[in-house]
């Protein structure tokens, strides 16, 4: 197979940043392509410094080269600069190990994080020389599949997707290999595409949107069924029982040029059943599955050796949650102490004294500022998205904070969530100078950045219903915010324009019908729509209005009880009675404590698939049920999820 | 105590920059647990001080960095090894040459290199045609360029700047582009003129192709030096090439 290396190293030079195109990174596997493996060429639909720290990659990227039968490499999107010089002299999307045409791969693999990302998957699969429509492909081209959390609704680009993987790729991705060898082994004969992906529809957790048809009345979606009956009517996530079983990534990659989360990472556990409503990665990776702490304390001494970085991260979306969290990071500081300084960071604090507390033992030196999420303004909203910190544990954080040095804070906040007024807004304003005030006891000028984020609502979580607010009223609620600060002295509002979240609205409850729009934004050129600067809203109202999509419909319309959800025939575990209850809970402003210290709910997510929390300590992590020794009776306190506000272009 | 490395850079890894390069030293120091000095205070950088920046696509046969080691730990330090032991911690294409105790005395690699020999490149013209180029090069008094500095466009003399330069011969048959390699002596100080420079002040005007740095000079009393001198430890040149 000839590489396209040397009609992309004159190229290099001319473009920015080339060190993303050369790929050398410390933990890159010598693939050896042969005609009975596999070929995948596992793909972000961003640039590579974003794509390449993505962890569920590189775990698949392991455990595919580590197969006999298969082989794999890894592609990101060229940016602008690289892209035009290689339209211009029809050079095709390529892989960074080997510089191979990624038309000479049998699968090419796209994991979905953001919605905004969609144009640039159908753009790598054009520069891969691939028809974007699904319909339009013939045997001798990749299958193009895609994973990760977007694909909870793949209706929106369910035609240019051949498979769909829904849930932990693990073990699910050997299964599809299998069937992908037996189909080139065969030939890829003429007609074989369709057998092949018919095979691939029976593997539990892999979904294909060809062999469904979907019926509409008017403007409303009726149904989607299988047009076979060897084709399950509902497709169940893939759920990995034993997180102990992957210790993957096991050599991760190290980077030569700089990326996000440049660091070591190592996944503490998997899911999060502390509830908050708004949070689809929380609802979606149910069970909670910790990695036991021998295993953690080996992966970082390990990974730190070999990788030669000087900071760890302990992944999760929880991670003081962790059974024993004090005791592993207690380890690993110690462990650490012999050598070079090492710093330990946890991607999310607990908000009360106790996430302080851990912070205070890895942070020992450096101490600038700390991150809370309280995310919304007043209690009333906070019992709304099941966050039920209250305002004393959040003063009590902050108190932590700057009687050990910190002199920073910085806190998380969404606006436009349900039932929202004017006086929970502004709450967040009263939140921030409150914890000024608490600083001036402590440092001189203390300031607290509140950083605001527009909600947009996603499939599989209570507020799977709701109608988001529209960018003018987000905006207003923005602006509302900087007035009432803008005498607060200490305090700053900082927050992304939320011009994207409609677009953000619709891709994430949208239908097949709005496959014709992010088409016919790509062909316009709107790629790299998640990056601020490249945002282009007036493509997408201009698509939509040129194919009849109504905004309104599909981003601000509440949805009722009995409507047919887009992707009602996908299954997260979570029972859609389940998700209803606790929307009408959110309405009524009631909490719903964490069932891994109470007894369960029944939210399906463990009796439907037979199994458990995996939590290595029956009891919860410090104080009362919810972790935080507050008695709030009904209203148990949930803490923190350290998810960032929706944003664009961070 | 301090060390001296010399290393080169070539094939592929010659995309990243001087920073990535910053990066990937300090990992591999860490990975291979040389006991360099740390800096106090509350951002601990391990303290190595890298030579002149080499730009991004360009290829060196010779690159230096200084390294602080602890005492009394450095001085056990088998620096005979050192080259083989740092090696496979370094991206591909980047092979340690040599090592060497230096004065804590020395001036900086920064301050010290005052010229550099470069091969360039030069795609689309003839050795011939490149030579009578370089002849009225040479023979000009002065060679004016426009220069950004600082957002403003300055008018710069960079006669003074080009010490030598040589046609070696036509491009080898892998490069991307055919044309004529040049060898170029240029200053680093007072300015620095970067080999896009020079090529800017032919007339016509020339592209660079690829470019590898071959030598850095120190210069003492009229005497030209490379920052470590040739001895025993010495390494055959690395292959071209690499990849």
């Amino acid at each position: 197979m000839n590489d396209v290396w040397p009609q992309l190293e004159p190229l290099l030079s001319k473009v920015a940043k080339p060190a993303r195109y050369i790929g050398l990174e410390d933990g890159a596997r010598t693939p050896h392509h042969a005609a009975d493996k596999v070929a995948w060429l596992l793909s972000y639909p961003d640039t590579y410094e974003i794509g390449l720290p993505n962890q569920g990659l590189q775990i698949l990227y392991e455990i595919l080269n580590e197969n006999p039968h298969a082989v794999a490499e890894r592609a990101y999107a060229p940016w602008t600069d690289l892209e035009g010089l290689l339209r211009d002299r029809n050079i095709p999307l390529f892989s960074l190990d080997t510089h191979r045409p990624a038309s000479a791969f049998d699968l090419i693999g796209f994991n979905l994080s953001a919605e905004l990302t969609y144009t640039n998957l159908l753009n790598m699969v054009d520069l891969a020389g691939v028809p974007v429509r699904s319909a339009e492909r013939r045997p001798e081209h990749p299958l193009i599949v895609a994973g990760g959390h977007c694909t909870y609704n793949p209706e929106p680009i369910a035609d240019f997707l051949d498979i769909v993987v829904l849930g932990d790729g693990e073990e699910v991705i050997t299964e599809i290999n299998e069937v992908v060898r037996d189909w080139k082994l065969s030939g890829r004969t003429d007609g074989s595409r369709e057998n092949v992906l018919r095979e691939l529809s029976h593997i539990v957790g892999v979904y294909v949107p060809s062999m469904y048809e979907v019926t509409y009345e008017g403007a409303d979606l009726v149904a989607v069924t299988p047009r076979y009956s060897d084709v399950p009517e509902r497709v169940e996530k893939r759920t990995v029982a034993d997180l102990a079983e992957f210790p993957y990534p096991k050599t991760q990659l190290v980077p030569i040029t700089e990326v996000v989360h440049d660091r070591l990472n190592v996944e503490v556990f998997r899911g999060c059943t502390r509830g908050c409503r708004f949070c689809q990665a929380g609802m979606i990776t149910r069970p909670v599955r910790e990695r036991p702490a021998e295993q953690v304390r080996t992966m970082v001494e390990e990974g730190l050796r070999r990788t030669g970085y000087d900071e760890v991260a302990l992944t999760s979306l929880s991670t003081a949650d962790f059974s024993g969290i004090e005791q592993l990071v207690g380890d690993i500081v110690k462990s650490t102490e012999d050598g070079p300084p090492v710093s330990v960071s946890l991607p999310s604090l607990r908000v009360d004294a106790f996430g302080v507390g851990i912070a205070t033992q890895i942070q020992r030196a450096r101490r600038t500022g700390l991150t809370f999420a309280p995310e919304a303004g007043t209690w009333r909203m906070r019992q709304v998205i099941n966050k039920l910190i209250r305002e004393e544990d959040l003063y009590s954080a902050v108190e932590a904070a700057y009687s050990n040095g910190w002199r920073r804070v910085k806190l998380y906040f969404l606006t436009g969530l349900p039932t929202e007024t004017d006086e929970d807004t502004l709450g967040i304003a009263e939140l921030a100078r409150n914890c000024v005030e608490i600083g001036k006891a402590h440092t001189k000028s203390p300031s607290v950045t509140a950083s605001v984020g527009g909600f947009v609502p996603k499939p599989f979580t209570p507020f799977q219903w709701f109608g988001q607010n529209t960018v003018e009223e987000l905006r207003r609620k923005i602006n509302l915010l900087r007035d009432d600060t803008r005498k607060s002295h200490g305090v700053q509002v900082k927050w992304h324009d939320p011009k994207a979240t409609l677009v953000e609205g619709i891709m994430s409850r949208g239908d097949r019908r709005v496959g014709v729009v992010i088409e016919e934004v790509w062909r316009q050129g709107g790629t790299f729509q998640e990056w601020n600067e490249r945002f282009d809203l007036d493509l997408w109202t201009s698509a939509m209005a040129a194919h009849g999509i109504d905004p309104d419909w599909y981003a601000y319309r509440h949805r009722t009880e009995h409507e047919v959800l887009p992707w009602d025939h996908l299954s997260a575990g979570l029972h859609k009675d389940f998700l209803w209850q606790d929307w009408r809970d959110a309405l009524a402003e009631v909490g719903l404590p964490d069932c891994r210290w109470t007894p369960c709910y029944d939210c399906g997510a463990c009796t439907g698939y037979s199994i458990e929390h995996i939590v290595a300590s029956a009891t919860p992590p410090a104080g009362g049920s919810q972790g935080t020794g507050q008695d709030l009776g009904r209203s148990v306190p949930v803490t923190l999820l350290g998810r960032a506000p929706v944003v664009v272009g961070s | 105590m301090r060390i001296r490395v010399r290393y080169s850079k070539l094939g592929k890894i010659r995309f990243s920059s001087h920073r990535d390069m910053a990066r990937c030293w300090e990992r591999a120091l860490r990975r291979a647990e040389l006991p360099v000095s740390i800096t106090e205070g509350f951002s601990p950088r391990p303290k190595v001080h890298f030579g002149l920046a080499l730009s991004t696509s360009h290829e060196s046969l010779g690159e230096y960095l200084d390294i602080d080691l602890q005492e009394p730990e450095g001085s056990s330090v088998d620096l005979g090894a050192l080259p083989e032991r740092l090696t496979p911690f370094l991206p591909q294409g980047v092979v340690v040459e040599d090592v060497s105790i230096i004065e804590r005395s020395e001036m900086s690699l920064q301050e010290a290199v005052t010229v550099c020999t470069w091969l360039i490149e030069v795609p689309g013209v003839s050795p011939e045609q490149l030579e009578i180029d370089v002849r009225t090069m040479l023979d000009a008094t002065t060679l004016p360029v426009i220069r950004e500095r600082k957002g403003k466009k300055v008018n710069d003399d960079i006669r003074s700047g080009i010490i030598d330069l040589r046609v070696i011969g036509a491009t080898p048959s892998d490069a991307p582009e055919q044309g004529a390699v040049l060898e170029a002596e240029l200053a680093t100080q007072p300015r620095s003129v970067r080999p896009a420079e020079l090529l800017a002040a032919f007339d016509p005007l020339r592209n660079e192709g690829r470019v590898r740095r071959t030598h850095q000079w120190i210069i003492t009393d009229g005497a030209r030096r490379e920052p470590i001198p040739a001895h025993a430890t010495a390494r055959a040149p690395a292959q071209a090439g690499a990849r």
